[in-house]
C-alpha cells in the first residue's frame, strides 16, 4: 500500500476521542510542493473547525478524500511523495507497521479498524470454561472451549452445544426474554453484527403473524423495497443541517409563535435607496432596500425595546437588551447561517451598510465564524430574494422577534385617493408570544411599515 | 447603613512597557547584563517555537492533546529563571516555559501528552514536580511540601523556597483556597504564582471573581501582587523578591501574573466560539517577545545577527522535537506492573505473571508479549 518515498497522512483525532471529521476544503492540489507544517486542509469536527498542518515535506501525490466528505479518524486523506526516504523516516516506518495505526492517539478507532491477532489453538489461555468471553459471532476468534468442542467454524444453528454467541446489549436481551424471542433466530442489523431492540421487535411481530410464524428468518422484505431505495437518495444529517434542525425544533416547540403581516408601499424607500447611492458617504458601498429595512427595524426597536428581548426560563426573567446584535439569515452552500452585526443600533448608516455587506460576503465564502453567529438579539430574513411575498419565519432561538421581508414588486395601490402602480412589499413579523403581546408586536410592525412608507418624514418625526 | 466594596484601580507592576521601554520600579530593582537579557529573549523564542511544534504534532496525530502556552512566555520564563537550584516548583499542565528553565527536555513533556509515560521526568532531579491535570490540586501539594521544607529547617539563611503554578480558573477551586489558608497559618515558604490568562477555558475573568485575584491574598493574611505577566523583567524581579521573602521565613506571597492565553485552551478547544477576535488583536500589541526584542534593538544589546541566530536555533529546535516525538518508544504492556509499588509486592507479581501468560497465549507472541 505504501510505496517507497510516498507517505500517507491519516486523519488524526484532533480532539479527545473524536471518531470522524468533515474535510471542508483543501489548500493543496496534486503536484504542489509542500513543507512540513504547511496548512493543507481545513476540517470540521463536532467540536471545532481546525486547520491541519502537513507532517511531511514533498510533492502532493494524491488528495484521497474530496472536500465535503466526512471520514473516520484513521482514514488516509492525502499522499505525499517525500522523495525516497527523505528527512522524515520515522513516520514512514510507522505507516508500514501493519496492524497498528500510529496516528490514532485518541479513542476514536472503530472496532473494524483494529485487527485481533489469533489466539494459539490449544487451551493454554486461562479463559473461563464457559463462553463468557465477549466473543464476536462473526469474528475470527473462538474461545478455547468452543474451538475444542466444535471444530467446524460455524455449527448448525439450533444445536444448543455449539451455538454461536449472539451480540446484544443487556436491555435488548431482557426485551427478547420478555417477549419470548430466541435471539438466535433474530437477524442482527446493528453495528458490528449486534441485535438491536428493533430487530427483536421485528422478529416478535413476525412471529405473531401465523403465516410467518414458521419461518425462522426475519420478516420478509417488501418486494418494492430495492426498487424504491434505488430511486431515493439518503443524505446524512450533519453539520449545519443538523444544527439548523435542532435550532428550529427547539425554537418552534419552546416559543409560541405568532406571525403578523403588513403590506407596505415602499416607493419612497426605493427612491431613498437611489439617492443614497449617489452620496459620497456610500461610495463603494452596496446600498440595498435591506439596509433601510434594517434601519426601520432598529428604529422600531428603539421605540419598542420589548421586542429585542429574550425569555430566560432558568432565571424566570425577561431580559430586555439595550443593544442590538442584528442577525441576517443567509443561505449559503453549507446551509442556513445567521451571522449578526454587533451593536447595529449604534452604527451610522454607512457603517451599517458596510457591516451588512461584509457579513454577506463572509457568509457566502463559508467563512462565518461561530463568534459571528453568537449573541444575536433579533433577526431579519430576506425571503424576497427568492421571489416570494412572505412567510412565517421561525425565531432564531433565544430571540423574541424575526422580520421576514418579501419581494418588492409593482402592485396596484390606492395612493392619495387614486389607483396607482406602486412599489409594494409584504412584511411578516413573528414574535415569541410569551413575552411579546399582540399589541406590542403590532405596534412594532406598524412602525416598521410607517418608516418604510416614508423614511424621511418618520426619521424627522421620531428623531 | 450601606455596604460597599472598595473599588480601587489595581496596581500593575511593570518594568518593561509594551513599546520596549525600561522603567525603574522603586520596590523591584533589576540589574541585568546584556547577556542575561539576551538569554531571556532566547528562552522565550525557543519555548514559543517548541510550543507551536507541539500544537502541530497534535494535528499530525502524534500527540493526544497539547495545552499551548502561547502568550504566557514572559510569565513562565521570568518566574522560572527566578528559581534557585534548591527551589521546588509544582506546575499545572501548561508550564512548558518553566519546565524549560528547570532543564526538563521538551521530549519529556511530549511523552506525557503522547500517552507513552505516566510522568516523564524526575521531579527531584529538576526541582520540577510532575504536571498536575486536576485543577488547583498542586497548590496543596506545594503547600505541604513547603511545610516539609520548614520542618526540615531549610528556611532562613541559605534556605529554599517552593513555588506553585496555577491559572485564574484554579482560584475558584476549594483546593487553592485551602492551600492559601494552610500556607498563611503555617507561614509556609511558598509562592503562589497565578497566571491570570483571562480565560478559564470559556469562562471569562469577570465570571470567576469580583475582586482582582491578587487581592484574595489579603483575606488570608499574606501579601498579594499583580505583575505584568507579559513583562519578563517584572515577572523575574517580583518572583525573585517573593521567593527570597519565603526563603527568609516570612511566609507566602500570591503573585498574579496578568497575561493572556493567545491560543486555544487546548488543542481540543475552539476559542472563536466564546471570545471576540478584537480581544486577541489587542493583546498582540502587548506580546512579551516583541517588547523585549524592541528593547534589545533599541538599546543595542541585541542586533539583527543575534535575532536571526535565535530564529535559526528555534527552527532547529522545532525539527529536533518533531523527530524526537516520532521516535519516542511505546511502553510495553507489562511496564505498568513496575510502576505501582516501589518495593516488590506479591499480589502485583502474581497479576504480572498472569498477564504475561495471557499475552503469550497469542500466536507469534514473543516472551515480553509484544504489543
Amino acid at each position: 500500500m505504501t510505496q517507497q518515498g510516498v507517505q500517507q497522512f491519516r486523519l488524526p483525532d484532533v480532539g479527545e476521542g473524536l471518531v470522524e471529521a468533515e474535510i471542508l476544503s483543501w489548500n493543496v492540489r496534486p503536484g504542489d510542493e509542500i513543507t512540513v507544517n504547511q496548512i493543507i486542509c481545513e476540517i470540521e469536527t463536532v467540536k471545532a473547525v481546525v486547520e491541519l498542518p502537513s507532517p511531511f515535506a514533498g510533492t502532493v501525490r494524491e488528495v484521497l478524500v474530496e472536500a465535503g466528505t466526512t471520514v473516520d479518524v484513521g482514514t488516509p486523506i492525502i499522499s505525499v511523495d517525500t522523495g525516497g526516504g527523505g528527512p522524515e523516516p520515522a513516520a514512514e516506518e510507522e505507516a508500514e507497521d501493519e496492524g497498528r495505526q500510529p496516528v490514532l492517539v485518541g479513542y476514536g478507532a472503530k472496532a473494524g479498524a483494529t485487527r485481533r491477532r489469533p489466539r494459539r489453538r490449544p487451551g493454554a489461555a486461562p479463559d473461563g470454561p464457559g463462553g463468557a468471553a465477549p466473543n464476536g459471532a462473526a469474528g475470527p476468534r473462538a474461545t478455547p472451549a468452543e474451538a475444542a468442542a466444535a471444530p467446524p467454524p460455524r455449527p448448525a444453528s439450533g444445536g444448543p452445544a455449539g451455538r454461536p454467541t449472539v451480540l446484544a446489549k443487556p436491555p435488548v436481551r431482557k426485551l427478547a426474554k420478555d417477549l419470548g424471542v430466541d435471539l438466535h433466530t433474530v437477524t442482527p442489523t446493528g453495528p458490528g453484527g449486534t441485535v438491536t431492540r428493533e430487530d427483536v421487535q421485528r422478529r416478535h411481530g413476525a412471529a405473531a403473524e401465523p403465516s410467518a410464524a414458521a419461518a425462522p428468518e426475519a420478516a420478509p422484505v417488501p418486494a418494492a423495497a430495492p426498487d424504491r431505495a434505488a430511486r431515493e437518495e439518503r443524505i446524512p444529517i450533519r453539520g449545519v443541517r443538523k444544527h439548523t434542525a435542532a435550532a428550529m425544533v427547539g425554537s418552534a416547540f419552546t416559543a409560541p409563535h405568532v406571525t403578523e403581516f403588513l403590506q407596505v408601499d415602499v416607493t419612497k424607500t426605493m427612491k431613498a435607496v437611489r439617492r443614497l447611492r449617489e452620496r459620497p458617504e456610500f461610495a463603494g458601498l452596496k446600498v440595498s432596500p435591506l439596509l433601510l429595512v434594517a434601519r426601520a427595524l432598529l428604529t422600531a426597536i428603539r421605540r419598542h425595546p420589548g421586542i429585542n428581548a429574550t425569555w430566560d426560563e432558568d432565571a424566570q426573567e425577561i431580559v430586555v437588551k439595550h443593544y442590538v446584535n442584528l442577525g441576517i439569515a443567509a443561505a449559503t452552500d453549507r446551509g442556513l447561517v445567521v451571522p449578526n452585526v454587533k451593536d447595529a443600533d449604534r452604527l451610522p448608516l454607512p457603517d451599517l451598510a458596510r457591516a451588512l455587506q461584509e457579513l454577506a460576503e463572509t457568509a457566502r465564502a463559508g467563512r462565518t465564524t461561530p463568534a459571528a453567529m453568537a449573541g444575536g438579539t433579533i433577526t431579519i430574513t430576506n425571503v424576497g430574494v427568492f421571489g416570494v411575498d412572505s412567510g412565517t419565519p421561525i425565531l432564531n432561538p433565544g430571540e423574541a422577534a424575526i422580520l421576514a421581508v418579501g419581494q418588492i414588486r409593482d402592485m396596484p395601490w390606492v395612493h392619495k385617493g387614486q389607483l396607482k402602480v406602486r412599489k409594494v412589499t409584504t412584511l411578516g413579523l413573528s414574535f415569541d408570544h410569551r413575552l411579546v403581546d399582540g399589541e406590542l408586536g403590532s405596534k412594532a410592525l406598524r412602525d416598521i411599515g410607517a418608516w418604510l412608507t416614508d423614511p424621511e418624514a418618520t426619521a424627522l418625526a421620531w428623531g | 447603613m450601606s455596604i460597599t466594596t472598595a473599588q480601587e484601580e489595581p496596581e500593575l507592576i511593570q518594568l518593561l512597557t509594551p513599546d520596549g521601554e525600561l522603567r525603574e520600579h522603586p520596590d523591584y530593582p533589576l540589574d541585568l547584563t546584556a547577556a542575561e537579557k539576551r538569554g531571556l529573549y532566547r528562552d522565550m523564542v525557543l519555548v514559543r517555537r517548541f510550543d507551536s511544534e507541539a500544537v502541530s504534532l497534535q494535528r499530525h496525530g502524534e500527540l493526544g492533546l497539547w495545552a499551548s502556552l502561547l502568550g504566557q512566555e514572559a510569565a513562565q520564563v521570568g518566574s522560572g529563571r527566578a528559581l534557585g537550584a534548591d527551589d521546588m516548583a509544582f506546575p499545572s499542565y501548561r508550564e512548558h516555559g518553566v519546565a524549560w528553565c528547570r532543564g526538563v527536555a521538551p521530549k519529556s513533556l511530549l511523552a506525557l501528552f503522547r500517552g507513552v509515560t505516566n510522568g516523564g521526568w524526575s521531579p527531584d532531579e529538576h526541582g520540577f514536580h510532575l504536571y498536575t491535570i486536576v485543577i488547583g490540586a498542586q497548590t496543596l501539594h506545594a503547600t505541604g511540601y513547603a511545610m516539609g521544607v520548614q520542618r526540615d529547617g531549610a528556611v532562613g539563611d541559605g534556605g529554599s523556597a517552593v513555588i506553585s503554578y496555577f491559572g485564574d480558573g484554579a482560584t475558584s477551586q476549594g483546593d487553592t483556597n485551602e492551600a492559601f489558608n494552610f500556607a498563611a497559618v503555617n507561614n509556609a515558604p511558598v509562592v503562589f504564582f497565578c497566571q491570570n490568562n483571562q480565560w478559564a477555558i470559556s469562562e471569562s475573568n469577570d465570571r470567576q471573581t469580583r475582586v482582582p485575584l491578587y487581592r484574595r491574598a489579603s483575606g488570608f493574611g499574606f501579601p498579594g501582587l499583580r505583575v505584568d505577566g507579559n513583562d519578563v523583567f517584572a515577572s523575574l524581579a517580583v518572583t525573585r523578591a517573593a521567593l527570597q521573602h519565603a526563603r527568609e521565613g516570612q511566609g507566602p506571597t500570591l503573585i498574579e501574573a496578568f497575561t493572556y492565553r493567545m491560543g486555544a485552551h487546548t488543542t481540543t478547544d475552539d476559542p472563536t466560539r466564546y471570545r471576540i477576535a478584537a480581544e486577541l488583536e489587542e493583546w498582540k500589541l502587548k506580546d512579551p517577545i516583541s517588547r523585549l526584542r524592541a528593547h534589545l534593538a533599541g538599546t543595542g544589546e541585541g542586533d539583527e545577527e543575534f535575532f536571526a541566530a535565535v530564529d535559526a536555533e528555534a527552527e532547529r529546535l522545532g525539527e529536533q522535537v518533531r523527530q524526537e516525538c516520532r521516535s519516542l518508544p511505546d511502553p510495553q504492556p507489562l511496564d505498568i506492573f513496575h510502576e505501582v509499588y516501589a518495593e516488590p509486592h506479591a499480589h502485583i507479581d502474581r497479576q504480572r505473571a498472569e498477564f504475561a501468560d495471557y499475552l503469550a497465549s497469542f500466536e507469534g507472541a514473543g516472551a515480553e508479549g509484544g504489543r
